[in-house]
């Protein structure tokens, strides 16, 4: 394959490409993203390319392992194309069903496709399940299309199209421009107007350097990893125009060591962009520069933030660095340096291809574009939802989401992660843009969006957070470290039936002194999730602290579990699991729970058919 | 040369100045634990934060005075409410983490600090780094630095064995903000400040009631305790020398 | 360690140039290979990219990727993510800890198994997630517990072969 040597090398190639395809020719493509494999996506593309080679179809039909669809809770997925139908919950057993309806003028397979749990319909096409059809997926829409680790599926929807644009025809000024009246904010957290960063760091002299953060470590939020590894050629392009804009020829993206499959297929994009003359010493023949490096991460949640993240990649512990001086003015290696997210990189060829206007007219007034959030936890529909910024609560649980499981109430949701905090059920109403996310207390942060129902105990939230921060605070500064450590130590106190009320205030200085004095961004947010449950679930806390109960029923020094007598029929079901070896009884008789062994593991309640097992608080419970 | 604005009165600075600089030029007075003329800042105890506006921003935040850059514009209070609430917290905060330390003692009855709502710890070590950053950046050995992180960050030597960079100069021990002697409380006259005690180091072994918070000092481990009454106790990961008062 | 690792070691080093920038790549190829950052291979690395031991020994333990002391033979994660939280990972994470006699997540005694927890894998739709090496295990429940380990633990007779190999450093402590 030889080198593209200018941008008409490139458009020709691309026709090329476009004109010997087939659009009729089936294609079976099947999502293979961390969720979707952990689901069995290979045995399904094993058990697809066995049958066509049972049946000598391999040159009439093509399998294609795709990146994340978005829709995990029913993987693995697969899409027939041309027609576009959409399959949920396939398996290896189904690969002869759905061959045999492929070679045969192509009848859906029923039992493959979506069920509408409203209506009871199934339904065919991706765009027509509940879950798809409000998303508007700018930036997730190819991945259900391509083989990320082929750059021509790429290339066939339009890919480099945009940097073929911006290389010929526009100015590296222009390109600022483009995204500052685009409104892009920065996606990693923090929602800084990108146009406005690039810009501040041009007026610093060269050499700069361009990084994309791939530390994705916010726990329940994965739509970078699904980018990195179901279009890591979108992020590349972001790169190399945002390299053009800003004279670098050296960038990084750092991926954390949690994702090695995305660090793979970045990877081989790189390696395959190059070779096609992408990327390298001499771009389409422009004789634009650029070698774009990954660096893995070794595990620590700090490393997301911008100065940690460079000092890792100089090769020193993650610590964060005083701001000012920021990044764009003396960065890695105290030069000027642009560091965004990986979401905020893939914008930046559909802001060129599009134009910035049409990106604008997309979200709220001070929030453009979309926001792709990790829809997880108590909801039916877990998966990533990428939807234009403005959409209410309201909307994303119900009618994406598909509501609550087992009928129960919605009580919050955690937005933003550990730095982020719980909005009530109450304000399911609240439009989701940076600015009202933050008037309620909570952050847009890069996504994460963790629904809770009536059996999450937000205390037991609020410690579950403060555990990981002190966990992952680096440790440098006096009020990070001691706070996070000692709010971690007032609300296990808590959460055990040991608080008093004076712990709240007290949490509440604590909490203001952490967001006022912290050196860096981790510190200065480690305890809005205290801050936001205080605000919105104090009854929660006093409950705690009071009565000595939790009313979820979570904290296991404040719960009992019994066995209704009635409901019981002796299965000896929970006997088998039980933790501390501590329920009685004979088979086929009703059985009781010996309390003084029970360790409120809750195994019993996981396995009891009958609904026979209950569990109870507000009582004083024996320690083991 | 930037000119900005601390405490309303506008100062005029050498280019690369940090605003706790400034703020002395001008004879104002600002609480440090980490900071050290000689060496370089680390913004760790938080103690010398200011409120800061840079200029073109709306919002004023707070930011450690040792490392803020001087800037043109900058309109800085050592002094305002936010400041001192932040004070009083964060001394609350050091005394219940290490009550028997004189010198955050000093700091408590400075900034008028009554009460401590938190239970207390008695950490001998609050991380401020000085010792680190002097063997470094003063000493230019490295033989001491940090190792774990977060709430198991420590400063340490390698594999907890004395490296042979060190070379028992005792700047370690000097510089220490809080290993010196421990507080007497009212018998004010008998507890010596850090200050006098020059180049032989603070070694509890000399005084009962000091801290040691690098275990072992190297000297002791090179040559034995001095005291016969000195037990050495083993734990996981290091040994420690115990004075009679442990 | 033996005359080969260090060959080994050596060659891992002999791969990057004396860059301060390279430290944690070399760091964890050297973890990949030997479980482990040995301290003789420490020192090596200190003096090959011309720093001080502390600054390798503040890297080596600041990152949770790296251990000082052998991890086990099979890599336990157990994903502590929100979506996992909720949906009863604590649980889960007790259940194997009893399984494995670990007080706290650690290498076992025999070192077969080492248990970490892990922030996150990115599998959230299938929480709980437990990844065991190289797959993950979804929707974990604690009575799924005992069977997901049994896939990895060694028969009897193969642990007694494997004892007598001695495909472990003896001498060193369990982490």
């Amino acid at each position: 394959m030889p080198r593209l040597k200018s941008v008409e090398e490139l458009e020709t190639f691309r026709a090329g490409l476009l004109a010997a395809r087939d659009a009729r020719r089936p294609c079976l493509t099947v999502c293979a993203g961390s969720g979707c494999t952990a689901a069995g996506a290979h045995d399904v593309l094993d058990g697809l390319r066995k049958e066509l080679a049972r049946h000598g179809l391999e040159k009439t039909i093509d399998v294609k392992s795709t990146g994340c669809h978005g829709f995990c809770e029913r993987g693995p997925l697969m899409i027939v194309w041309p027609e576009g139908t959409f399959y949920n919950q396939v398996t290896a057993s189904d690969a002869k069903t759905i061959v045999d309806s492929v070679s045969n003028g192509h009848v859906p397979v029923e039992k493959l496709l979506y069920r509408d749990p409203v209506t009871g319909q199934r339904v065919v096409r991706e765009e027509e399940v509940p879950f798809y059809a409000r998303q508007q997926r700018v930036l997730f829409g190819n991945n259900g299309r391509i083989d990320p680790k082929n750059i021509e599926d790429y290339l066939n929807v339009g890919g480099y199209r945009a940097l073929g644009h911006a290389l010929t025809t526009m100015e590296p000024g222009q390109i600022v421009d483009a995204v500052t009246r685009s409104g892009l904010r920065g996606r990693g957290g923090a929602g800084f107007p990108t146009g406005v960063k690039w810009r501040v760091c041009r007026t610093n002299p060269a050499p700069r350097y361009l990084i994309c953060n791939g530390d994705e470590g916010d726990p329940g939020a994965f739509m970078d990893r699904s980018l990195l590894e179901g279009n890591p050629h979108s992020v590349v392009e972001g790169m190399i125009i945002g390299a053009f804009a800003l004279e670098v020829q050296e960038a990084y993206v750092y991926v954390r060591a949690e994702y090695p499959l995305a660090c793979e297929h970045l990877r081989a994009a790189i390696d395959q962009a190059e070779e096609y003359g992408l990327l390298g010493d001499d771009i389409l023949g422009t004789g634009m520069k650029l070698h774009i490096h990954v660096v893995k991460g070794a595990g620590a949640f700090v490393c997301g933030e911008e100065t940690a993240l460079i000092a890792s990649i100089e090769g020193r512990v993650g610590e964060p660095a005083p701001r000012p001086p920021y990044p764009a003015q003396k960065g890695l290696w105290g030069r000027p340096t642009i560091i965004n997210n990986v979401k905020t990189w893939a914008s930046v060829p559909v802001i060129i291809n599009r134009g910035p206007e049409w990106y604008a007219n997309i979200g709220t007034e001070k929030s453009k574009g979309t926001m792709v959030f990790s829809l997880v936890g108590k909801i039916n529909n877990t998966g990533l939802v990428e939807v234009p910024m403005g959409i209410t609560l309201r909307e994303m649980i119900y009618d994406i989401g598909g509501g609550i499981p087992g009928g129960k109430e919605l009580k919050a949701i955690q937005i933003g992660g550990p730095s982020g905090g719980c909005i009530p059920a109450s304000l399911i109403d609240l439009p989701i843009d940076y600015e009202r996310l933050t008037e309620a207390g909570s952050m847009m942060g890069s996504g994460g969006m963790v629904v809770m129902d009536e059996n999450t105990c937000m205390v037991d939230v609020a410690r579950y957070f403060m555990e990981f921060l002190e966990d992952e605070s680096c440790g440098q500064c006096f009020p990070c470290r001691k706070g996070t450590q000692r709010m971690r130590q007032i609300l296990t106190r808590i959460c055990a039936g040991n608080g008093v009320e004076e712990d709240l205030p007290l949490l509440e200085d604590l909490g203001w002194l952490m967001k006022q004095a912290s050196l860096c961004a981790l510190g200065q947010t480690a305890a809005n999730p205290v801050l936001t449950t205080l605000r919105y679930f104090r009854d929660e806390y006093l409950a705690h602290i009071r009565e000595r109960c939790c009313p979820a029923k979570v904290c296991r020094e404040l719960i009992f579990y019994e066995i209704e007598p009635t409901l019981c029929d002796g299965c000896h079901a929970c006997v088998h699991v039980c933790a501390g070896q501590g329920i009685l009884g004979e088979k086929g008789k009703v059985h009781t729970i010996d309390r003084a062994k029970c360790t409120r593991c809750g195994a019993c309640l996981e396995v009891c058919q009958p609904k026979a097992v209950r569990v109870g608080t507000g009582e004083l419970v024996c320690q083991n | 040369m930037p000119k900005l604005t601390i405490n309303g009165i506008e100062v005029l600075v050498e280019k690369g100045a940090t605003v706790l600089e400034a703020a002395r030029f001008l004879g104002l007075s600002i609480p440090t634990l980490c900071h050290d003329d000689g060496l370089a800042p680390a913004s760790a105890c938080r103690l010398c934060v200011v409120e800061a506006r840079r200029g073109a921003e709306g919002r004023s935040k707070l930011l450690a005075a040792c490392s803020l850059p001087a800037e043109e514009g900058m309109v800085v209070h050592t002094n305002s409410a936010r400041v001192q609430r932040a004070r009083q917290l964060l001394i609350e905060l050091y005394v219940a983490t290490c009550p028997s330390s004189k010198r955050i003692q000093d700091l408590a009855s400075a900034y008028g600090m009554h009460e401590c709502r938190y239970e207390a710890e008695h950490e001998n070590c609050i991380q401020c780094g000085l010792c680190v950053r002097m063997c470094e950046q003063q000493m230019m050995a490295g033989a001491i630095g940090f190792a774990g992180r977060g709430k198991d960050r420590h400063v340490s030597r390698p594999f907890d064995m004395t490296s042979e960079r060190c070379r028992q100069c005792g700047a370690c021990l000097y510089i220490c903000p809080v290993c010196e002697l421990r507080c007497a409380g009212p018998a004010a006259e008998s507890t010596l400040c850090n200050g006098c005690l020059n180049f032989a180091p603070v070694c509890f072994q000399s005084y009962d009631d000091a801290m040691c918070f690098l275990d072992p000092c190297h000297a002791c481990e090179l040559s034995g305790p001095l005291r016969p009454d000195v037990k050495i106790k083993t734990r996981a990961r290091a040994t420690v020398l115990l004075g009679e008062n442990q | 360690m033996t005359e080969t690792e260090l060959q080994q070691a050596d060659s891992i080093l002999g791969q990057f140039n004396d860059r301060r920038a390279n430290l944690i790549a070399i760091l964890q190829d050297i973890q990949e290979r030997f479980y482990y950052l040995p301290q003789e291979v420490l020192a090596r690395v200190a003096r090959k990219l011309r720093i001080p031991l502390t600054d390798v020994y503040q890297v080596a333990t600041f990152y949770r990727c790296f251990s000082l002391v052998p991890r086990g033979r099979h890599q336990v994660q157990v994903c502590m993510g929100t979506a996992c939280h909720v949906r009863g990972a604590p649980r889960v994470l007790d259940r194997i800890l009893t399984d494995l006699r670990l007080a706290e997540p650690g290498t076992t005694r025999d070192r077969q198994f080492t248990v970490l927890t892990v922030r996150c894998v990115g599998c959230c739709g299938l929480a709980p997630v437990v990844r065991v090496d190289n797959h993950t295990h979804p929707h974990l429940t604690q009575a799924k517990v005992r069977g997901v380990l049994n896939r990895y633990r060694l028969k009897p007779a193969a642990e007694a072969a494997s004892e007598e190999t001695g495909d472990r450093d003896a001498t060193a402590q369990v982490g």
